[in-house]
């Protein structure tokens, strides 16, 4: 491979400082002994342990997980039929349909927050759970339908001739090839799906009831009262999370290149 | 012999493109018949037609004298080779092969014994675990053949089943082909574009071109006595002339040309060529020589040598004819060592008139 020039390396590593800085930083402040400002005092595990001992944080964090997994879950099914919908269906690709299905991912977060609100409040539905799970399927069916979509592009057509010609009948071509081939995408759109649930804030403020705080909302309220040790810690939690499922979602997604339509064209 | 497989005036059309049209063929139990044609002249669509993945606009498919048109896939007595095979990529081998007897609902222990059979007959004993994507080309090739004909087809259609190979393995699989069809009893019908490979396999061939047939017969009929000049352009190398037809006598024709000598050929006895005709010569038919040979050829062209290619056992000399077309002799290693020739070095093009056969000037279906 052909070296990359310095002045590209010097570039690079100051746009992953000014990326990253402020993340490394508020996880090594998180186990500063300081209470206040970020002079360093010495190293201390104290404020996970009051994370830990805080029901009302645990009950947000156990809220955030059901919402993203419920969400993501319903998300997953629609999008996969969705998405196998569109890529079987006989003729021109309808590209408006294209157009209306991405549009949730490129209109501004706060319009799609005032928007669901507005149809929550007019068809007087209880704002919690239910509203904030609907809230984040609408940007979790576009991110799935992608995913799914880009990798059914890579399915060989003829590994569906090749089942129907051995006897398969429309359900057994979806549950015996289509559907284990599309097993990383499932993954890869689930994990990321499940990640931008869990840290979403904006749509989550607007539709969000009484007793129905996420762990985003939580550190936004406990903010208001002050930068605390005990947000750091939490933040720092909700990053390596973050990171964890995302690095897993990219993961699952490249492993499965090699069983991919390249690989049987040997 | 019985009709396996029969195609009544069909016709099918892909957009605006008449990818089969109007193509009738019978072909019988236990043949080996290839389909033979360039790329986009519609090969691959008679097999998905015989298959059952496409429907004919017009037209009948029967397989074993019934009419098939509405039959889904899996109600076809046929399986398919695929062009790369298209084996199912998360799947092993063994359950690639057991497919098609699952689907059917097979018992397990059938099912084993079968896949086991099969395997020891394509010879992949022992790769039962393997993915596909673990195995040559050669060995998914027999994967794929297996998992076709476990199935107990009544036909089995390959299409282009050794364009992947290269050409030694090409070579193997050509005997292969031939072993399993005699073993299973069942019809081929093999779809390429490789002249050579049909020739080898079948025991008859149909050309096509753009979706109409242009003739079907043995590999020896086929060669030397093609239909038009575009089936002779298909089966072999062949050197062309056209011209017009100044007159015939019974089978022997006599074919002018606007800038060379008039020359001598002859005619299938079933038709009276008249008007633009062209005239097609083998290039192992073709004599070249530095002087005027005593044999008294029938018809004698001036050239120059413009290319000596060696092959091993024969030297290939390309040389230009006075019309600035370029023609093909071949000519046998000692026969040319003994009387060499150079580049840019004046011959004679000599051939006997009935080595020459006067074709109609435009495709023409048969």
């Amino acid at each position: 491979m052909k070296r990359m020039p310095d002045s590209f390396i010097a570039v690079s590593l100051l746009v992953m400082v000014f990326l990253y800085l402020p993340v490394v930083i508020l996880i090594g402040l998180s186990f500063n002994v300081s209470t206040m400002g970020v002079a360093w005092k010495g190293f201390t595990f104290q404020w996970y342990e009051k994370l830990v001992m805080d029901r009302a944080i645990l009950q947000a964090a156990v809220n955030s997980v059901v919402i993203a997994l419920v969400s993501t879950g319903l998300a997953l099914i629609l999008g996969v039929g969705t998405a196998i919908g569109l890529e079987t269906r006989q003729g021109g690709q309808k590209s408006w349909v294209n157009m209306i299905l991405l549009l949730p991912l490129v209109i501004p977060e706060i319009l799609l927050g005032v928007a669901l609100l507005m149809v929550f409040v007019l068809c007087q539905v209880h704002l919690g759970f239910s509203t904030i799970i609907i809230g984040h399927m609408v940007f979790n069916l576009p991110l799935t339908i992608v995913i799914v979509r880009a990798r059914l592009r890579k399915l060989d057509p003829a590994w569906e001739d090749a089942a129907r010609d051995l006897g398969a009948t429309s359900w057994d071509v979806l549950t015996r090839i289509t559907l284990p081939l599309l097993r990383p995408a499932i993954w890869g759109a689930g994990l990321l799906g499940f990640t931008v649930s869990l840290d979403d804030f904006v749509v989550t403020f607007f539709v969000a009831g009484p007793g129905s705080t996420t762990l985003p909302l939580k550190v936004f309220s406990m903010i208001r009262t002050g930068m605390t040790p005990e947000i750091n810690a939490l933040s720092a939690v909700m990053v390596v999370v973050s990171m964890v499922c995302v690095g897993l979602s990219w993961f699952v997604q490249q492993r499965s290149t090699p069983a991919s339509s390249e690989s049987s064209y040997l | 012999m019985h009709e396996s497989v029969g195609l009544d005036k069909v016709i099918k059309t892909h957009g605006s493109v008449r990818a089969v049209d109007h193509v009738s063929l019978s072909i019988q139990n236990g043949e080996f018949f290839s389909i033979l044609g360039p790329s986009g002249s519609g090969k691959t669509t008679i097999l998905r037609l015989i298959a059952g993945l496409d429907r004919p606009d017009q037209g009948d498919i029967l397989i074993q004298q019934r009419v098939v048109n509405s039959d889904p896939p899996h109600e076809r007595p046929v399986n398919m080779v695929f062009q790369h095979y298209a084996l199912f990529p998360h799947l092993s081998v063994y359950e690639n092969v057991a497919f098609g007897l699952k689907m059917k609902g097979e018992h397990q222990a059938n099912i084993q014994k079968s896949v086991r059979h099969m395997l020891a007959l394509v010879r992949l004993e022992g790769k039962e675990t393997r993915l596909p994507g673990q195995l040559s080309g050669g060995e998914q090739q027999r994967v794929a053949l297996a998992r076709a004909l476990i199935n107990r087809p009544v036909v089995l259609l390959l299409d282009e089943p050794l364009a992947a190979l290269d050409q030694q393995l090409r070579q193997e699989m050509q005997g292969e082909l031939k072993r399993l069809q005699r073993e299973v009893k069942a019809t081929f019908i093999c779809v390429t574009h490789q002249q050579d490979e049909a020739m080898m396999l079948s025991d008859r061939i149909a050309v096509m071109d753009r979706g109409k047939l242009l003739q079907v017969g043995t590999p020896q009929e086929i060669y030397d006595h093609p239909a038009s000049s575009t089936v002779a352009r298909f089966i072999g190398l062949s050197n062309v002339l056209s011209g017009t037809i100044a007159r015939c006598e019974g089978t022997l024709c006599r074919v002018e040309h606007d800038v060379l000598p008039p020359v001598m050929a002859t005619c299938s006895p079933r038709d009276s060529p008249q008007g633009g005709v062209t005239v097609m010569v083998r290039p192992e038919r073709v004599h070249v020589s530095p002087d005027m040979s005593a044999n008294g050829y029938d018809n004698r062209l001036q050239a120059i040598v413009h290319q000596v290619l060696f092959t091993g056992n024969e030297v290939v000399y390309h040389v230009r004819l006075r019309d600035e077309a370029i023609w093909m002799a071949r000519v046998p290693i000692a026969e040319a060592q003994a009387s060499p020739l150079v580049v840019g070095q004046p011959v004679y093009v000599q051939w006997w008139a009935h080595e020459g056969l006067v074709l109609p000037a435009h495709t023409a279906p048969c």
